[in-house]
């Protein structure tokens, strides 16, 4: 006869458990409660008169054209920074996966911006584009370029897509060259006896053996471009010139914490919640699936 | 210098008192202020030479950042119930910081219930009229205000062969063509030009930015300021910059340098940049009144401030109230008046303040340093130059930055920009009169 095992209830899994249930209920349940709650709702910055008003705010943000601007500003931000620092970070590794003495050495310093704060990364590139300062638009100056980011909304746009797309190419980088590492180099030695060149063997090998790894980065970066970039455009341009950098997730600072708007920035980062988890989705249910090493 | 003995001693005084205050338990007044760099240790020697002065109160000065961080601060405390008893607002945050009537404590309200005496004839009409209701109660104290003049390089006047600064704006175009011709890269530049072009402009000439008396009389205020002579104006400067009359240099106080530097001739922004001129220009300069539109006025009217008050905000100990209502008579006393307004370019908010500084010479010694005062003072102000009062107005100036900087860069036609401006501001003072009604 079997004997069935039993394990006695303890205490112990749930106090293990604890402090993670804890934070993310203090950290992220309740604050995300509270967004939602603060969305439909229309008050006075100090809280005195409130009124529930259901999806007013969202119908505002609807025929709201800045909100739309920004909204396909974001887009084309977050592509941009996403193929900037993917395929930046693709050819990095490539050439690093190759390279044999001193590899720790690129490696290590090819990581090291990841490292650095956002806030701290806007600084540095406001520093050497600064109009007046900045050592590039020096140089820029003596091939006869005037460069002012301050007037200029495409020279800002530029400047933070290339600030936040340098901060993500590390990371990038490193997932890259791991996936690279595990392909079995049994393959790409048999290749190259058939006299498959390197550029041969990248694309007809490695990068489709990595494409898991690509479509995860794809997610990654985009959520990345989407959402932690606050910093780099808060010290490089605080959304200007003329919007011209006013991205959603800084649109949602200006207008509740400088227009002390909260209820409209309530209902922007509802439906900035709404986009991540639908990334998410996708990233969990569909490409962990569907991409496969074949 | 008597009172900088007095400061002295105070410090030190302070430095000892900080001892001793667990010891006689005495309450304590937060002050949150926006004040960095050195007008931020003249605040220190304010509340330390207050705190000095008697041993009941200790008034602590907080710095939270510029005016926009220091307001969301109070924001934010009070809703978390840890507001300060004081708190330095800008002036365009007035409207917001009215709408919340169960948040602030209306100076003439908080003077009188703490016995302290206070009379808002003692301080300057053009000052106290900004933060005025309807009925003459005040509800913020003064502390730092300025007007916009129209700053002069009087090397460049000199070189060019000007007597006297312009008094219109034909004058403005003389000059500035006769500045130009003497070699200068640019006639006149402005900041702040929502503030300067826009609402002083209005008010220098007596009219109307929005309905309602500017907003004082209600929340349903709309924009108005889309009218033929500020679109003519407007029109012209922008026909003037194509020979470099006029060049545009940035927002706020961008285009300081610009002046600073013998690059134009002439600069109308903040009285407050004085402090900025005595460090920065090595070339005479000098201040004279803001030049007149003669086709929109016959006469100047006066010209509004801009800077920050400080706000009381309700939900302390009754008690603590009283000690800031000595508080704020102790700022606003002549001596402490006078010497702020020497030390920053702000103007002094009392007629005693004033007074004081004139015995004591600074403004014959300083030529040019009292046509702020001047300005403000030049008549009493009507319903269209005592200030404004709108809703979400930190933006609508940056709509209107934006716009005018489409004037600028000849995108569009000043006719079209202010149009445009007027009908996006209208959608925020919609918005504002639906969130606090």
């Amino acid at each position: 006869m079997l004997k069935r095992v039993h394990f006695g209830t303890s205490v112990l899994p749930y106090l293990l458990l604890a402090p993670q249930i804890i934070v993310t209920l203090v950290f992220f349940i309740w604050p995300a409660s509270q967004a939602l709650y603060q969305s439909l709702l229309i008050e006075d910055a100090f809280g005195l008169s409130s009124e529930f008003v259901w999806f007013e705010n969202f119908e505002n943000l609807v025929s709201d054209k800045t909100y739309l601007n920004s909204f396909q500003r974001t887009a084309m931000f977050s592509f941009s920074v996403a193929f900037i620092a993917m395929s930046t970070a693709l050819v990095l590794a490539s050439m690093a996966d190759r390279v044999i003495k001193g590899a720790l050495t690129y490696r290590t310093l090819l990581i090291w911006p990841y490292a650095v704060a956002p806030v701290i990364a806007g600084a540095l590139w406001v520093f050497m584009f600064d109009p007046t300062l900045g050592i590039f638009v020096y140089a820029l100056k003596a091939i006869g370029y005037e460069w002012n980011h301050k007037l200029n909304g495409n020279e800002a746009m530029f400047l933070v897509v290339v600030a936040s797309a340098w901060k993500q190419v590390a990371y990038n980088f490193l997932f890259f060259i791991a996936a690279m590492q595990s392909i079995p180099k049994s393959l790409i030695e048999a290749a190259a006896i058939d006299g498959a060149g390197p550029v041969k063997r990248f694309f007809s090998i490695i990068f489709p053996l990595i494409t898991p790894t690509t479509f995860f980065l794809l997610v990654v970066n985009v959520v990345y471009a989407f959402f932690d970039t606050f910093g780099v455009v808060h010290a490089i341009t605080q959304g200007g010139p003329a919007k011209a950098t006013e991205i959603l997730v800084y649109k949602v600072f200006y207008d509740g914490f400088v227009g002390l708007d909260l209820g409209g920035s309530a209902a922007q980062s509802v439906i900035l919640m709404a986009i991540v988890i639908v990334l998410t989705v996708i990233q969990f249910r569909y490409i962990e699936k569907k991409v496969e090493y074949t | 210098m008597k009172l900088k003995n007095l400061l002295l001693g105070a410090v030190a005084l302070t430095t000892l008192g900080g001892l001793s205050v667990s010891a006689q338990a005495q309450t304590e007044i937060q002050w949150w202020h926006a004040m960095g760099g050195a007008n931020g240790e003249r605040i220190d020697r304010m509340a330390a030479e207050f705190n000095a002065s008697q041993d009941e109160y200790v008034v602590v000065p907080t710095f939270k950042g510029n005016y926009t961080e220091t307001m969301t601060a109070a924001v934010a405390a009070f809703r978390a119930n840890a507001q300060p008893h004081i708190v330095q607002v800008f002036e365009v945050g007035t409207a917001t910081m009215m709408a919340a009537e169960g948040a602030v404590y209306p100076i003439s309200e908080l003077m009188e219930d703490a016995g302290e005496p206070f009379d808002i004839n003692d301080y300057l009409p053009a000052v106290v009229s900004y933060y005025e209701t309807v009925d003459g109660d005040l509800l913020s104290m003064p502390f730092n205000s300025s007007t916009p003049v129209l700053w002069y390089n009087q090397d460049a006047f000199n070189a060019a062969g000007i007597d006297a600064p312009p008094a219109t704006w034909d004058e403005m175009k003389v000059a500035a063509e006769k500045i130009v011709a003497a070699g200068y890269d640019c006639g006149f530049s402005f900041g702040w030009q929502s503030w300067v072009m826009i609402e002083n402009f209005s008010a220098w000439t007596d009219a109307p930015i929005g309905t309602l008396e500017n907003g004082y009389a209600g929340l349903e205020t709309r924009l108005t300021f889309n009218t033929d002579a500020l679109k003519n104006r407007l029109n012209t400067i922008y026909e003037w910059s194509k020979d470099d009359l006029f060049k545009y240099g940035g927002r706020r106080g961008d285009s300081l340098s610009m002046f600073t530097n013998g690059e134009c001739g002439m600069w109308m922004n903040s009285s407050a940049y004085y402090g900025s001129m005595v460090a920065q220009a090595d070339f005479e300069f000098n201040q004279a009144m803001l030049p007149l539109d003669t086709d929109a006025a016959a006469a100047p009217q006066n010209s509004i401030i801009g800077g920050a008050t400080l706000w009381v905000l309700r939900g302390a100990e009754e008690q603590d109230y009283v000690g800031v209502a000595k508080f704020m008579n102790y700022i606003s006393s002549a001596e402490v008046q006078a010497w702020w307004g020497q030390e920053t370019g702000y103007v002094p908010i009392t007629t005693a303040g004033y007074d004081l500084s004139q015995e004591q010479g600074f403004y014959a010694e300083n030529p040019g340093t009292d046509v702020a005062i001047k300005q403000l003072t030049l008549n009493t102000p009507t319903a269209n130059s005592r200030g404004l009062r709108f809703g979400n107005f930190v933006q609508i100036r940056d709509i209107i930055n934006e716009e005018m900087e489409e004037i600028w860069a000849g995108t569009k036609t000043a006719d079209q920009a202010l149009d445009d401006a007027v009908e996006r501001g209208n959608e925020l003072l919609a918005k504002f009169e639906r969130a606090n009604k």
